[in-house]
């Protein structure tokens, strides 16, 4: 009696925590391993329409993907190793944030290379601006400064 | 500054508008003479053996492993298609051209049926020496298929050398897979 008692006690809990569990992509997930996998689907490229990520994608691809990633979190798979796993099937263009790599130091550096070009012009327009300094005065030239001042 | 400097120094960033507008105008005109299409990507299977799978068969036919693909007697094809899909009905006819110069090429249907599969391949002929189905598409995704048609060249060591994603046309044949086959039969 006791123990039935309790259980009808935790029922209320335990049915919280059934409505909290979500399915998504034929996996069922706790809200926090649910959002690890969100979190991971976002930063991969679906590959079927490149613009978008697999969390946001309804091509079927993308939906096996999400599937794949959550059935790998729910084992508890690292976040990382998972990205791996993407990356040695589709190559580092499945992350939507390209890694920084000899491939990619062009694309990472352009910013850098924009300013100092920019910094540049500007340097030699102000010094193209700056105008030269005058030439020394001649003898003549003192002289009738010095009669000048004197007035 | 002298006036010529300062009219280089003009020129820079007009020299960079020009040879952007050359690089787009390159780009464009490759994309129109189907040369080029940005959407493909690379595949990391190249200089790789494909990853272990094991299909079955199509209508009590044996399917095949990547143990079968090792070592192979001759250069080889592997084609991923499925008779849903429009561009692989496109290349067939190049497919049988290639069966018929010797070249083996083996299929893999991808998400299909096989009452499906029996009617495409009668309708549009079988070129295929060996055929598999991949009815759940999870062996499509440890090869990194994104979509179908994927053709795979395979050398005589089991090391895929190539991947085309798209339908194989004539041009594609002459520029990509002929070269291929001169190199490593």
């Amino acid at each position: 009696m006791r123990r039935l008692l309790l259980l009808l006690a935790f029922l209320p809990a335990l049915a919280f925590a059934q409505d909290n569990m979500v399915t998504r992509d034929g996996v069922t997930l706790t809200p926090a391993q649910e959002a690890r996998a969100e979190a991971i689907g976002d930063q991969l490229r679906c590959l079927v329409c490149q613009n978008e990520s697999i969390e946001e994608s309804n091509a079927k691809l993308a939906g096996q993907l999400r599937g794949i990633i959550r059935a790998q979190v729910k084992q508890g798979v690292p976040s990382k190793s998972i990205m791996h796993y993407m990356v040695q099937r589709y190559g580092i263009f499945v992350l939507l944030k390209p890694p920084i790599s000899p491939l990619t130091w062009l694309l990472y550096a352009s910013p850098i290379l924009a300013l100092l070009l920019g910094l540049g012009i500007f340097w030699l327009g102000r010094r193209r601006a700056a105008p030269p300094p005058p030439a020394p005065l001649s003898g003549t030239e003192a002289a009738r400064l010095d009669e000048l001042l004197k007035e | 500054m002298s006036p010529l400097r300062r009219r280089l120094l003009f020129g820079v960033p007009l020299a960079l508008a020009v040879a952007g507008g050359e690089g787009f105008y390159l780009i464009l005109r490759r994309m129109q003479a189907n040369d080029y299409d940005p959407h493909t990507l690379p595949s990391p299977l190249i200089g790789k053996r494909p990853p272990v799978f094991s299909l079955p068969g199509i209508h009590g036919q044996p399917g095949f492993a990547n143990t079968d693909l090792l070592a192979p007697p001759k250069p080889m094809l592997v084609n991923w298609f499925a008779s849903w899909c429009l561009p692989c009905q496109e290349e067939a006819a190049m497919l049988d051209q290639l069966a018929k110069r010797g070249i083996p090429i083996w299929g893999i249907a991808y998400e299909d049926k096989p009452a499906d599969l029996a009617a495409y391949l009668k309708a549009n002929g079988n070129p295929y020496q060996c055929l598999a189905s991949d009815e759940s598409g999870l062996t499509a995704i440890n090869w990194g298929v994104y979509g179908v048609p994927e053709t795979y060249f395979i050398d005589k060591t089991g090391i895929v050398r190539w991947r085309y994603a798209g339908a194989l046309t004539k041009e594609v044949v002459a520029r990509d897979l002929n070269p291929l086959l001169a190199k490593y039969s």
